[in-house]
């Protein structure tokens, strides 16, 4: 290290494998050392720009079944990529361990470098630290887990025909938003552990056994409802779909609900980067900014290195306004690398207004703030937490309201004084997952009449389903076998309309 | 703790299953723009890939999700004019400003799936159509005939290939080789007054351990593709084009000479495309005037055989020449006219020939054409004709042909 402090590791655009594992080493040593980032160990792959168009089929992971929508996928961004209409991403990182990243060959030493200290540190760390990957995703497993999968689809493909296994997977495909858990299920109980508490309660109805009190007369109807509670099932509605078809579904075969559950668990795996999108990409790219000009100020690249990182990185964090060309929503670069910058300046150099908004933190330490933010949030909550009114402003946030009954758009509240609280908890609630899939959950399974499903869509806010809803509806009665019903539930509790489906 | 891996050497092609997936999957939409390619493209030109277009609501996957309507409120960035409780008019078409902050699932204005098929998916889709059986893609699919030629031997091969005259033969030299010093040696001690026994059994155990059959005395008949022979061609497209010839049937004269063309195309290096249209009398045109120039007129079919006949004579000598012959017509001729043709074909051009074939695109298939009665009669093996109605009836056409020439 000290005999590197000299000079810059390297001159030049061109890349070796011998500078990769330099940069990597160099890169790695500050953000152990000085920064104290937490990372899985790092597999860096360099592979061309057609392996990366197949990894961008594949949801970036490295294998998966086979399936025509990733055919679609694939020839869609080779389409575009042949066109010129749109670059590849510098990079794909894995959420597994070791982290697997891919570095294309046609990036120059410092496109490489950015994609290191970006992908292998700063993804990985928040991989590894962030409570909801944690909690969701199983990085030591997931390779294997997708091995295991595409061999069983292959083979069910052989036994049962394509058709059969592709129209399950279709139909899988159509409900994979709702196949997800938001909360643990408990362990189930062990026989042991089931007869223990059998005991249990025997005891205790023996202990407070009390003949005098019996003579009390029932409850009027208190035995006719518990008899219709026992028939109902489930007995609390269901927002898991896979899973309950996947358990339930009266005439599936077994190989059938195997492949429910490969796309649950998928879409599980999924589940946390749509909730940390901002966050995760926010964080990356703070580090990779902090990382890389760090190696600068060492001495360790030249300028010319870090002018080329820094174009790229701006072009990253480019945020358009809403009526300039090429605006595409917020841009979770932009927004996330604003934030965690925000949040380091309101540790170092806070301003009164950051102390009255944020008296925790302005002046403290802000690695460890950073850091508890990494672990503990997830966008919603970060940016209901941590937006600060100085990018409010910077960002000239405003609110805009869309209520069906009112004839034009009306601007809620703007990046002054009195809409920053306002806007910060829009902004929040917009990366809400309950406000971008719609609450449907599974009411009633007649497993003693005619094996019908009930599902119930409960408005939000009075937004309708579009109009896929009928073919999704499709899906799921060819999955569970039976008539499939969905009631939508308005505000007031009462039923506005009801839909049908019946498998082909 | 890093390790860095060169996987750029891997399967770049781990698509390839899923996008052959997505082509099965929509076959159908892909198959109507193979055909309107098919209607736009040259025969010659054919044997190549092509832009396929379907439309995007079809290839949709869907799942629930909010619709238009309800209550909602939008972050958006950079706000440069609007204060709180200004109106915005609602935006034409949707509840949305924008597309969607957040909210924005897919663009609603999405094109339709434009993509490349490849040569390969081209053609395949292509003979699909035509419901031409696997050997004769095979057939059409190769690139070049080959065919396997002797070429001496070689030290590896398959056991098939053994060969065992060859083989043993590089045995025996081998034992001559190896065992004569021993035996030369071996004559020697036993000449002696004593015979040493000790010696004598150790090289006679050396020579028992020669091998019979060494691994490196086999040898294989060794075989190399040699591409065949190749030679001109030259096929000629006749058809009727008078008023009774629609589009449709044209498509179908058009599938019929681009499958033949495609077959001389394989078979022979060079091929040459003569079109003669006719109605009451034949001129030889190119392909963009054969297919879409109209004509009106009455149906001579006499005239465009002999106009074939003429310019054989003029640019195609037989001798120099395969040359083949591929004639469509709805089948109305009248007076002599059927007869006539009938006797000119049989007996002056089909001599000349490699093969004729006639295809007849009636209105109502269930009578028979004056011309295909008297073609009917013409008994030779170098000559095929049918009636076809329909994509699919225009192979079996061709089947004679093919299965003879490609056997």
């Amino acid at each position: 290290m000290t005999a590197r402090l000299e000079g810059p590791i390297s001159t030049g655009a061109e890349w070796t494998f011998e500078l990769l594992e330099q940069y990597d080493r160099a890169i790695g040593e500050i953000a152990r050392n000085e920064f104290h980032l937490d990372t899985y160990p790092n597999q860096i792959e360099v592979i061309a720009s057609e392996q990366m168009l197949d990894a961008y089929a594949s949801l970036g992971l490295p294998i998966g079944y086979p399936h025509w929508s990733y055919g679609k996928e694939f020839i869609r961004n080779e389409q575009a990529y042949r066109k010129g209409q749109r670059g590849l991403a510098y990079e794909i990182v894995i959420n597994s361990n070791p982290c697997i990243a891919y570095l294309m060959e046609e990036n120059s030493l410092p496109m490489q470098a950015l994609v290191i200290a970006h992908a292998c540190y700063g993804h990985n760390s928040f991989f590894k630290g962030n409570y909801l990957f944690r909690q969701w995703t199983n990085a030591d497993a997931i390779i294997d887990y997708m091995v295991f999968a595409r061999n069983f689809v292959m083979q069910c493909e052989e036994r049962y025909g394509h058709e059969a296994v592709e129209s399950v997977l279709d139909s899988c495909h159509a409900l994979m938003s709702h196949g997800v858990d938001r909360y643990r299920r408990p362990t189930p109980l062990s026989a042991e552990e089931e007869r223990a508490r059998q005991r249990e309660r025997s005891e205790y109805a023996w202990k407070q056994y009390d003949e005098i009190w019996r003579t009390l007369p029932a409850r009027g109807n208190q035995g006719r409802d518990s008899a219709e509670d026992v028939l109902r099932y489930p007995p609390e509605p269901q927002e898991n779909l896979l899973y309950f078809i996947e358990k339930h579904a009266p005439k599936m075969e077994m190989w059938q609900r195997e492949i429910v559950r490969i796309v649950r668990k998928l879409a599980q795996y999924f589940y946390p980067q749509g909730l940390t999108k901002v966050m995760n990409e926010g964080w990356a790219t703070f580090w990779h900014y902090t990382l890389l000009n760090r190696m600068h100020d060492k001495r360790l690249v030249d300028d010319g290195f870090m002018l080329e990182v820094l174009q790229s990185h701006t072009n990253v964090v480019t945020q358009r306004g809403y009526d300039q060309r090429g605006y595409g929503g917020l841009n979770p670069y932009a927004l996330g690398f604003a934030m965690m910058t925000d949040l380091r300046r309101i540790c170092e150099k806070p301003t009164a207004e950051d102390r009255e908004w944020f008296p925790d933190i302005a002046g403290g330490d802000w690695l460890k703030v950073l850091d508890f933010a990494m672990r503990n949030y997830k966008d919603e909550s970060f940016i209901g937490q941590f937006l600060s009114p100085n990018l409010i402003r910077e960002f000239h946030l405003f609110a805009v309201a869309d209520h069906s009954e009112k004839e034009h758009l009306l601007v809620d509240s703007t990046h002054n004084e009195q809409g920053y609280r306002r806007v910060r908890q829009l902004l929040s609630q917009q990366y809400n997952r309950d406000g971008q899939v719609p609450d449907i959950q599974i009411v009633d399974y007649a497993h003693r009449g005619d094996r019908s499903l009930t599902l119930q869509h409960r408005l939000f806010r009075g937004r309708p389903l579009d109009d896929d809803a009928v073919e999704v509806m499709k899906h799921l009665a060819r999955l569970w076998g039976f008539k499939v019903r969905l009631q939508t539930i308005g505000e007031d509790g009462r039923v506005h309309n009801e839909r049908e489906a019946l498998p082909a | 703790m890093s390790t860095i891996i060169d996987r750029r050497l891997n399967d770049r092609n781990k698509s390839a299953v899923n996008r052959e997936r997505f082509l099965r999957r929509y076959k159908e939409q892909i198959r109507k723009s193979v055909s309107d390619i098919v209607a736009e493209r040259s025969i010659t030109d054919m044997d190549r890939g092509g832009q396929v277009r379907i439309p995007a609501k079809d290839i949709r996957e869907p799942q629930f999700g909010h619709g238009q309507g309800g209550d909602r409120e939008m972050v958006l960035p950079g706000n440069h004019k609007y204060a709180k409780g200004d109106k915005i008019p609602r935006p034409e078409g949707g509840g949305g400003k924008g597309n969607g902050s957040g909210e924005g699932q897919g663009d609603p204005g999405q094109d339709d799936f434009t993509f490349s098929l490849s040569r390969d998916e081209f053609m395949n889709l292509f003979f699909d159509d035509l419901e031409l059986p696997h050997l004769v893609r095979n057939v059409l699919g190769e690139v070049r005939e080959y065919k396997m030629q002797r070429a001496g031997y070689t030290p590896s091969g398959v056991p098939a290939n053994l060969s065992v005259v060859r083989s043993l033969r590089n045995a025996m030299a081998r034992r001559i080789a190896i065992g004569a010093p021993l035996k030369r040696e071996l004559a020697e001690l036993q000449q002696r007054e004593v015979p040493p026994d000790e010696e004598i059994a150790e090289l006679q155990r050396r020579l028992d351990r020669i091998p019979f059959l060494d691994e490196f005395d086999l040898r294989y008949r060794h075989r190399v593709k040699i591409p065949q022979p190749i030679s001109r061609a030259v096929m000629f497209c006749l058809m009727d084009v008078s008023a009774s010839m629609d589009e449709n049937k044209k498509d179908l004269a058009k599938r019929f000479f681009t499958l033949l063309y495609l077959f001389l195309s394989r078979k022979y290096e060079q091929v040459e495309l003569v079109f003669i249209r006719h109605t009451d009398n034949a001129e030889e045109v190119d392909e963009e005037h054969f297919f879409h120039d109209p004509q009106s007129g009455g149906t001579v079919v006499l005239s465009a055989l002999k106009l074939m006949q003429e310019i054989i004579a003029d640019r195609y000598p037989a001798e120099a020449w395969n040359i083949y012959g591929a004639q469509v017509s709805d089948g109305d001729a009248f007076g002599a006219d059927p007869e006539k043709s009938r006797a000119c074909l049989a007996e002056q051009l089909l001599p000349k020939l490699r093969y004729f074939t006639y295809i007849e695109v009636p209105d109502d298939s269930d009578r028979t054409s004056p011309l295909a009665f008297a073609y009917q009669r013409i008994d030779s093996d170098k000559f095929a004709m049918s009636t076809v109605s329909d994509r699919s009836e225009v192979y079996p056409v061709l089947r004679e042909l093919f299965h003879k020439e490609a056997a």
